[in-house]
């Protein structure tokens, strides 16, 4: 088997004094579809804020296509090709749904197919063709998700980062944005998915690892884990 | 003087307040930091100028780009060394570090270029256009084209350019800013160059009319906080809003009231018109 896409070893994490993650193996393959499970404060949004450089003290390996993430700082690591839509959304709402998807391209500004990624997150999210001159801010949370995850497909990235991607929308939000992630997936891009929802994250992903209190406690396929006692008492509240 | 000359000197004049103030509330819109130092960017952007007269003969017209370029200099080593280490502290101490450079600032022209007035002599001084009824002074007019120029360029670097759309990101979210791969640091260093670079550059498009010497920028410093807070701390239209608004109510003022009440009605109009929006008359938008 080649070496994975991304490759995380020992990862520990702290904010100030507390330490928050406590030795986390984890990676994703070229082209897989991983999911992270567990409860609130279980430290999975810190795992996606340590790829993406945004917790200040962290230590262990990061690796991604053989470079050491460790050395980089945030705003360098989407040239990499990793794409992170952020817990919460975080959009910038005074600014159009357009300056937002071209600010997911900012490190990509000298393409000459923006246009064409433009078109392509029309065709996964049609309705963002309709508020394309709106503020962001002024759109429903669940066309808020999908500038998100449409501004963090405006850099083609080969890892895409999304944390908690369906909290507070809809059923059938949650559906639709599910199945994007399902078409994003086909057409080559890896994902690292974090979700409460375990059931649809187990159903999306191929692979999971559930994230106790800082310490993975469980990993392994997606049947595996949806077969595993101790998953479905805690998780699929069966 | 007719209420419409008044007007028209009153804009012409309030064009020159909104870019020296457009730089305070470019500052404190991209990170939160009101700088108290601003003006003492006008006081350099005049001397720049005037040197730039006296020795090499450019027209203070001219030389607004070398102001510009001079503050920008200036302000991109201070972000960067100075006040970058105090974005997240208390605002006590970022307080302290602006009111600090701006001492520094005037006592340091004090120290190189003495206290004695400096004015520059240009063909177009005391020309003025008439207009039907109207007097258009020549020296005004051209501040407010130059400044007219300058505040275009902005709105399109703001609106249009790579780097304007960063900035304002990084206003708005700094750490999703930071996931879209942009460098943040570098947004700050380049909203405070450009921030007092603007300041400068009006003050060498007024200095064929206004006379500079080191305490110069404290005479446009309480001006200047009544234009952004005016028209919205934080806003840029805003501060082109406030600038427009303080020239003429100044303008009007004179006409009715001896010129030492000038600021007396300034402030009334101020005090009034944040009693009905506190946000300002733009607000908070960016
Ligand atoms: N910015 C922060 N400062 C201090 N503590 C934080 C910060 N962000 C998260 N934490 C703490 O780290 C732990 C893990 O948080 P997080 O990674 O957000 O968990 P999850 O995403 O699994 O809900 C929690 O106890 C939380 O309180
Ligand atoms: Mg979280």
């Amino acid at each position: 088997m080649s070496s994975p896409l991304l490759d995380i070893t020992q990862l520990r994490a702290s904010y100030g004094e507390a330490e928050v993650l406590h030795g986390i193996d984890l990676s994703v393959s070229q082209r897989e579809f991983v999911c992270i499970i567990g409860a609130n404060t279980a430290g999975k949004s810190t795992i996606l804020r340590s790829i993406s450089r945004l917790v200040p003290k962290s230590s262990g390996s990061m690796r991604f296509g053989g470079v050491d993430l460790a050395a980089l700082a945030a705003h360098q690591i989407p040239a990499l090709g990793i794409a992170h839509v952020p817990e919460g959304r975080q959009i910038f709402p005074d600014m159009t749904v357009e300056e937002n998807l071209l600010l997911g391209a900012f490190t990509a500004r000298n393409a000459r197919d923006l246009p064409a990624r433009i078109a392509d997150v029309f065709e996964l999210f049609p309705r963002l063709r309709e508020r394309y001159r709106q503020l962001a801010g002024t759109l429903s949370g669940g066309e808020q998700q999908m500038v998100a995850v449409g501004r963090a497909l405006m850099l083609r990235p080969k890892l895409l980062l999304l944390d908690e991607p369906s909290h507070g929308l809809a059923p059938k939000v949650v559906e639709e944005m599910h199945q994007a992630f399902k078409t994003i997936h086909e057409r080559g891009t890896s994902i690292l998915l974090v979700e409460q929802n375990v059931e649809l994250a187990l159903d999306v992903a191929s692979r999971g690892y559930v994230l106790e209190a800082g310490v993975v406690t469980l990993a392994g396929t997606a049947a595996e884990l949806h077969a595993n006692p101790a998953v479905v008492t805690a998780y699929l509240g069966l | 003087m007719s209420f419409l000359q008044a007007i028209l000197d009153g804009l012409l004049i309030g064009g020159v307040y909104a870019v020296i103030s457009i730089g305070l509330t470019l500052v404190y819109g991209v990170m939160g930091i009101v700088n108290f130092a601003q003006a003492e960017f006008l006081t350099i952007g005049m001397f720049t100028a005037w040197f730039a007269w006296a020795f090499l003969g450019l027209d203070p017209v001219l030389a607004a780009p070398l102001s510009f370029a001079v503050a920008f200099a200036i302000g991109w080593v201070v972000q960067g060394q100075l006040i970058a280490r105090v974005l997240s502290a208390p605002s006590v101490a970022q307080i302290f570090l602006t009111v600090g450079l701006l001492i520094v600032i005037e006592n340091g022209t004090l120290l190189l270029f003495g206290s004695q007035f400096r004015s520059v002599t240009t063909s177009y001084q005391t020309i003025s256009l008439s207009l039907g009824p109207l007097f258009i002074s020549i020296p005004y007019l051209i501040a407010f084209a130059m400044s007219l120029a300058c505040g275009v360029a902005l709105w399109w670097f703001m609106r249009a350019s790579w780097f304007g759309r960063a900035m304002r990101a990084t206003a708005q979210n700094p750490a999703a800013a930071r996931l879209m791969g942009i460098d943040t640091a570098l947004m700050y260093k380049m909203a405070f160059a450009l921030g007092v670079g603007l300041t400068a550059f009006g003050g060498a498009v007024i200095l064929p009319y206004v006379t500079v010497y080191p305490g110069v920028g404290g005479q446009f410093v309480v001006l200047m906080f009544t234009v952004v807070v005016l028209g919205g701390l934080g806003s840029v239209a805003g501060a082109v809003v406030g600038g427009l608004s303080v020239g003429v109510i100044q303008s009007l003022s004179s006409l009715f009231f001896p010129i030492q009440l000038q600021n007396l009605v300034l402030f009334i109009v101020f005090i009034l018109v944040l009693a009905v929006r506190p946000q300002g008359l733009v607000g908070a938008s960016r």
